[in-house]
């Protein structure tokens, strides 16, 4: 062994590797856990399901509320799960050593917050045509919503990530997540919503889908970079 | 035990010396308080460092700032003359750090959570690496089960296997690699040390416990000449 020099030859991981190890790893502590995995997805479709009784049957209002009710509860529904996303690593030491992988932490965030939306935001959009359904939304309005969550969930995944790494480790973190988070996704929430309304007032979407593609892009760029930054600064 | 052998000095380095891993003036703080300044250490290849000090010295402190895990108050760490950004990860890569805590998933078993441990640092493993590293540290039997499942000396001698996967990995930092480990658990993990240092790498651990290990004979490096008052 030589000891004396860092060798600059190493087989080792790609930053790819890394991110999949995470990843799967995730995938399969979830899978582990099934009834926690499933807790996002039980708590949108109960809280959808009480605003009929709420607000009443009448279904053209139903119809009119529908779209923002649904980000809405996706949005809290992301929430619920995402202040959990680094505790249980921080806890138990794993992530000392994920920030100890020769490769970048950026990779780390980012499996971190693929797993969260593949948990969390991918089942939201997959039973979002049935909460639709129930609420009378017609099928291009139906079509919206799906093209919407799936453009705006990750957005939700990687700000969530981004302010439970910035909250990590402090007494009262999940109040201040929520106060982080909650302006941030605002505009997709905004954008979102309105996708569906301009559909079923019969214009086109495009300028809402747009906005809200350029908002992932700018996330996906921005966040896993300041969630890894925040995580190193977490665990000094 | 000799206080401070040639592998540990406490005199300002020359850049010349083989060192593993150099600190120049260096100062380490836990949140705003400063815990010690002014240390100068060189581990050399083959050599076991105790860390010894009082609780609060910041020994753990300490091996964090070895790690790259937080920054210096003042002073720079060198690794085989490098500092730890010029080293970045091909140092990462050859490093292995051990701390309080196992790194374990309670819903993953033994053999995977030391599958993922070994993945996330590039040490390519295979069923059989595995199952020679839980078996030398004597948890083979209890390679299927679920962490959850296994008593603290188990999940410790767990996470301790990882050693036997990163023997050709230059320097070790571990944080009371003895705790929660009975007598036989002792021993595997000595001899797991003394096959490092024969191999030439370098080992600092802190303890609490009287060290046992035989070869080769520990230094001791104290904190408290560094403590700041």
């Amino acid at each position: 062994m030589k000891a004396s020099t860092v060798a600059p030859e190493t087989a080792g991981t790609s930053m790819a590797d890394l991110f999949v190890c995470v990843l799967m790893r995730d995938l399969k502590l979830a899978s582990r856990r099934r009834i926690d995995a499933l807790l996002p997805l039980a708590f949108f479709l109960v809280a959808l399901s009480l605003f009929p009784l709420g607000v009443g049957p009448e279904p053209q209002m139903l119809r009119d509320i529908a779209p923002g009710i649904v980000w809405v509860c996706a949005l809290l529904a992301s929430m619920l799960s995402v202040g959990s996303l680094f505790a249980g690593d921080h806890a138990d030491g794993s992530l000392e050593q994920m920030l100890l992988a020769p490769q970048p932490a950026i990779a780390v965030a980012a499996a971190k917050c693929t797993a969260h939306w593949l948990l969390t935001g991918l089942p939201l959009i997959v039973a979002s045509p049935l909460v639709g359904l129930l609420f009378g939304m017609s099928g291009p309005a139906l079509a919206a919503l799906v093209f919407g969550l799936l453009l705006g969930t990750p957005i939700l995944s990687l700000l969530g990530a981004l302010g439970a790494a910035l909250t990590l480790g402090l007494r009262s973190g999940g109040m201040l997540l929520i106060l982080i988070v909650l302006p941030l996704a605002t505009p997709a929430l905004i954008f979102g919503a309105g996708a569906v309304g301009t559909v079923e007032a019969g214009m086109s979407a495009a300028g809402h889908f747009s906005l809200l593609g350029a908002l992932l892009i700018v996330t996906a760029l921005g966040a896993p970079l300041a969630t890894a930054a925040a995580l190193r600064i977490s665990t000094e | 035990m000799p206080p401070l052998p040639s592998s540990v000095s406490s005199a300002p380095l020359a850049g010349a010396a083989p060192w593993v891993l150099q600190t120049r003036g260096l100062a380490g703080q836990r949140g705003d308080r400063a815990l010690f300044e002014r240390l100068d250490l060189g581990l050399a290849p083959g050599s076991v460092t105790w860390l010894r000090g009082r609780n609060g010295r910041g020994k753990t402190s300490l091996l964090r700032l070895l790690a790259g895990l937080s920054t210096p108050m003042a002073g720079e760490v060198l690794v085989c003359g490098r500092t730890l950004r010029q080293g970045g990860p091909e140092w990462r890569r050859r490093l292995v750090y051990i701390g309080h805590q196992n790194a374990l998933k309670e819903d993953l078993s033994a053999a995977e959570s030391l599958r993922f441990l070994a993945r996330l640092h590039g040490v390519p493993v295979d069923d059989a690496l595995l199952a020679q590293a839980l078996r030398r540290m004597g948890v083979i039997n209890r390679q299927h089960a679920p962490v959850r499942t296994l008593s603290q000396g188990q999940r410790r001698r767990v996470a301790l296997a990882r050693l036997v996967l990163s023997l050709d990995a230059p320097l070790w930092l571990l944080d009371e690699p003895f705790d929660a480990l009975d007598a036989d658990g002792v021993a595997a993990l000595n001899g797991v040390i003394t096959e490092h240092a024969a191999g030439g790498g370098c080992v600092l651990l802190t303890s609490h416990q009287p060290l046992s290990l035989l070869q080769p004979e520990p230094a001791i490096l104290d904190l408290e000449p560094y403590a700041v008052a």
